[in-house]
């Protein structure tokens, strides 16, 4: 695998909040059709990364470019395109409870104001299909769903309009063992037929074994570590080494 | 793997005829995705509907660079439905056509009832009927409670009573006192502009008097509590059911009546009347303001006058307004945010139901006093 350019490109970033220091000097490039897993402790500031890499946050210092051009300084043709080039799964689904189900889907559609109802139906019920949710649940609220689900269609939300670039935060949290199976499999598919760039924070193993290119181990205010599995899990780390220790423990259990 | 920043830039969907051994091939090319046929997408739909007819005419998607669902739904679109006779798919693509081939219908919404007009005047009378048993059973519980706190009076939440007292008392003088200084100076300015005509200027001492004490502050205070105070509470146990904590509080046996109703129905049956004697006496001060303006009425003469003109069971009427209004206001605040469901719609809703119905029921309860204590403290 080659790779030449950066899809996102972080640099020097700092994050302060009052004393309390999350970042320091991160320098990050995620690149074209990879996947990137973002892992850490809690309090690591994975999510607080995710959000400054999405732009509902700023960064203390330094800059953070996605498809070559920095949130606040896009104009609005550029931004209105980044957005609708990426998609983002919350890590609770963010649905809209005033809205269906299949309405969740359809407003970012709807949102680009060219497609026609028909179209958007069409397009709907194949990412529903997609997902795995049967056309009986369309006109359900997000209330009436169960965590599993609701992570589903949030999912099908963050597909609905093919995004080149794919946010994941915790994907597989709240999934049973299946789904999360089936999950890692419709990713390992859409990325044959897409070019799906994909950044991920996850504590999940078995997805971050199925599904990682890149491997970024966020401890001690840094990147500490970059690089793919093999390469990370040679590595000497208090973190690295109790994360992938559990690993093992596992593995002699079964 | 994709290599290339430029070949990332989305390029434009589009084709091209070629006749070669008497064969008709369109050819398809660039990107058939969201991002590149956004603009197009009903240019190239009337451009290309016409080569359906032609059953000969042979399909090559093998340049296309990158498709999506999208592509794959305008294709079938243009193409009805149907696969053409003559289709040449790269791997891949036919992989991606295979799995997005077939669109599952999408639900077919349930007929009207042929008795809707029934159940839409049905379904109000039945939900007020839900309200109505909904508040009784949650004073019952209060009674119970208050029962089981004489009982055992460790069990008193002094905290959360004083809390509510500090937040829906203390935090709300400035406004009641701001509303309350206006509508007196109005009142004043006005009535004394009509009394002056007949030259009864001194009986607007009367006037206010009466007015402020026995309506006007009570309704002043209530309505603006309503809305200040019970809106924020409807919120606040709408967005504890929202995130579990009612739930959380029902696991760890703790009451949702005892913790989060009474306190706040003690509490503004407390702060109410308080607030009621505040309002009236910064009204009955602007009122005086006015008259000293208007009608040269010195304020010793009206503070002398007041308590002749105004019998003290109006003081009294006042307070008792009060204290019910604050308590009925907390009660049905308390009523619609327990009836919230965990979505942001309902939460909506909720809080504004509970501020129309409070300032609707505060205002029959001003009308139930008035016929009541129609014969008590005028003379």
């Amino acid at each position: 695998m080659t790779y030449k350019d950066c899809i996102i490109e972080i640099k020097g970033l700092h994050t302060q909040f009052g004393d309390h220091i999350v970042h320091r000097d991160i320098n990050l490039c995620v690149y074209y059709g990879e996947v990137l897993s973002l892992v850490g402790g809690s309090g690591s500031g994975k999510t607080t990364l995710l959000r400054q890499i999405l732009g509902l946050e700023e960064p203390t210092l330094g800059t953070v470019k996605t498809f070559g051009c920095a949130r606040n300084e896009c104009n609005y043709e550029q931004s209105k395109s980044l957005r609708n080039r990426s998609g983002v799964l919350f890590q609770n689904g963010a649905l809209f409870s005033a809205l269906t189900v299949f309405d969740n889907i359809a407003l970012p559609l709807r949102e680009l104001h060219t497609l026609d109802e028909s179209f958007i139906r069409d397009l709907v019920m194949l990412k529903l299909d997609m997902v795995a949710i049967s056309a009986q649940h369309a006109n359900k609220m997000p209330a009436d769903l169960s965590g599993g689900m609701v992570k589903r269609v949030a999912l099908a939300r963050a597909l609905a309009l093919d995004p080149e670039l794919l946010f994941l935060d915790e994907p597989t949290a709240g999934l049973d063992p299946h789904l999360s199976q089936s999950f890692v499999q419709l990713i390992k598919t859409l990325r044959t037929e897409m070019k799906l760039t994909i950044v991920m924070i996850t504590h999940d193993l078995d997805i971050l074994v199925a599904l990682s290119d890149r491997i970024a181990v966020l401890a001690e205010e840094q990147v500490a570590a970059i690089g793919n599995l093999q390469e990370i899990s040679n590595l000497h780390h208090p973190f690295i080494d109790s994360f992938f220790m559990g690993k093992k423990h596992d593995e002699t259990i079964q | 793997m994709l290599t290339d920043a430029n070949n990332q830039k989305p390029t434009t969907a589009s084709y091209r005829i070629s006749n070669h051994n008497e064969s008709t091939c369109l050819i398809l090319t660039g990107d058939y995705t969201l991002v590149s046929l956004e603009r197009q997408i009903h240019l190239l739909t009337t451009e290309l509907v016409p080569y359906v007819k032609d059953s000969k005419i042979n399909w090559d998607l093998t340049e296309v660079r990158h498709i999506d669902a999208t592509g794959i739904v305008l294709l079938r679109k243009i193409w009805n439905g149907k696969r053409p006779e003559y289709l040449s798919l790269r791997p891949e693509q036919e992989k991606i056509f295979e799995r997005l081939g077939k669109i599952p219908a999408p639900p077919t919404t349930a007929p009207r009832d042929h008795l809707w007009p029934i159940i839409a005047m049905g379904k109000p009378s039945l939900l007020l009927w839900q309200h109505l048993t909904g508040i009784v059973i949650l004073i019952g519980q209060l009674f119970l409670d208050v029962i089981f706190l004489i009982k055992h009076p460790s069990h008193i939440p002094w905290r959360e009573i004083s809390a509510n007292l500090y937040r829906t008392g203390a935090q709300a003088l400035i406004i009641t006192a701001l509303v309350g200084f206006l509508i007196g100076i109005v009142l004043s300015y006005l009535s004394s502009e009509q009394l002056q005509m007949f030259g009864a200027d001194i009986f607007i001492i009367n006037i206010l008097g009466i007015s402020i004490i026995r309506e006007l502050g009570p309704m002043l205070a209530a309505i603006l509590v309503a809305g200040r105070s019970g809106s924020s509470m409807t919120a606040q146990l709408g967005v504890m059911r929202v995130t579990e904590e009612l739930d959380a509080l029902k696991v760890m046996g703790i009451s949702h009546s005892q913790r989060l109703v009474l306190p706040k129905v003690i509490g503004l049956g407390i702060a109410m009347p308080l607030l009621v004697l505040w309002t009236s006496a910064i009204a009955l001060i602007g009122g005086m303001l006015a008259a000293e303006i208007q009608l040269g009425l010195s304020y010793q003469y009206f503070l002398s006058a007041l308590p002749d003109a105004v019998p003290i069971a109006n003081l009294w009427l006042g307070l008792g307004k009060g204290v019910v209004s604050g308590m009925t206001i907390a009660l049905i605040a308390c009523h619609f945010g327990l009836r919230i469901k965990p979505n942001t719609e309902s939460l909506g809703k909720g809080t504004t139901r509970s501020v129309v119905t409070a300032i609707t029921v505060v205002i029959i309860i001003d009308a139930i006093f008035a016929i009541v204590f129609s014969d008590i403290g005028i003379m």
